[in-house]
């Protein structure tokens, strides 16, 4: 039997969703987890793509995947100016070594 | 097999390599030029599906805004220390056990699912033109909140990266 289309794209927005799942739980940078939630985001608005192909004629899964993307993009940019300034005070980008809530004297 | 299903073929693997580059690769500067390579795959794999607007989305916002602003964040985080970014993995087996659970579990659940079979049959008229309409009309509370939300989040980030207090750490 050979998979339909719609089979294969959901397997790849599973995988793509455990990839990204791993990369947070594995990398020790703070970067590579910022990485990894663009990739699950990206995961779940592939499905929602997807899924709006069984119900054409409306365009409601597209207009999710919209405001998901306009949501990780804010994500994204906080969360790039929360590393910076992290780095600057502690001159690493590695959340375990982030450890002390006063400033370093 | 038409050119459509092996177009789509060829994004997917794309996609599926450049993840697994990201996974293997331990520089965070390769990593990010992966995430790009699968982002633009997940465009053109969105083009294929008749959502082609969200595919010249992906392609500008992600592709061309996000990736570019985490590349300048890697450059920022690597300049005082002088060496290349790298990072390490710690707890691979657990999260590797989390994770294939995780996909096993969508996978699973996904079969258990009925949907309508059959292919449908696409929409008609001009797509771009109805989501222009739709996202004027049923979909403007949605949209000018998130305006507002893309407002806040860019004074706060400028706010928060920049230096406006005078001390020793800025």
């Amino acid at each position: 039997m050979i998979m339909s289309e719609h089979t294969i794209l959901f397997v790849l927005g599973a995988f793509l969703f455990s990839a990204g799942l791993f990369i947070v739980f594995t990398k020790r940078n703070a970067i590579m987890i910022l990485l990894g939630i663009e990739l699950m985001l990206n995961a779940a608005n592939l499905n929602l793509i997807v899924f709006n192909r069984q119900n054409p004629t409306s365009y409601e899964g597209q207009f999710f995947a919209l405001f998901i993307i306009l949501v990780a993009v804010c994500e994204a940019a906080v969360g790039i100016a929360i590393i910076l300034k992290a780095y600057h005070y502690y001159y690493t980008s590695v959340p375990d070594q982030i450890n002390d809530l006063k400033e370093k004297n | 097999m038409n050119p459509g299903t092996l177009t789509l073929y060829i994004f997917v693997l794309a996609a599926v390599a450049s993840v697994m580059v990201m996974l293997i690769t331990r520089t965070v500067f390769y990593a990010a030029l992966s995430l790009i390579v699968c982002l633009i795959s997940v465009a053109g794999i969105y083009a294929l599906l008749s959502a082609e607007f969200l595919a010249i989305t992906q392609l500008v916002i992600y592709a061309g805004g996000v990736l570019v602003l985490i590349l300048f964040g890697i450059m920022l985080t690597n300049r005082i220390a002088g060496k290349p970014l790298l990072t390490e993995s710690h707890h691979v087996v657990k999260s590797a056990i989390i994770s294939i659970g995780m996909f096993l579990i969508i996978i699973i659940s996904y079969q258990k699912t009925s949907f309508n079979q059959g292919d449908p049959v696409p929409a008609q008229g001009n797509h771009i033109n109805n989501i222009g309409i739709e996202l004027m009309s049923t979909y403007v509370a949605p949209f000018e909140t998130g305006g507002i939300m893309l407002l806040v989040c860019l004074i706060g980030a400028a706010l928060m990266a920049s230096s406006f207090k005078k001390n020793d750490h800025v």
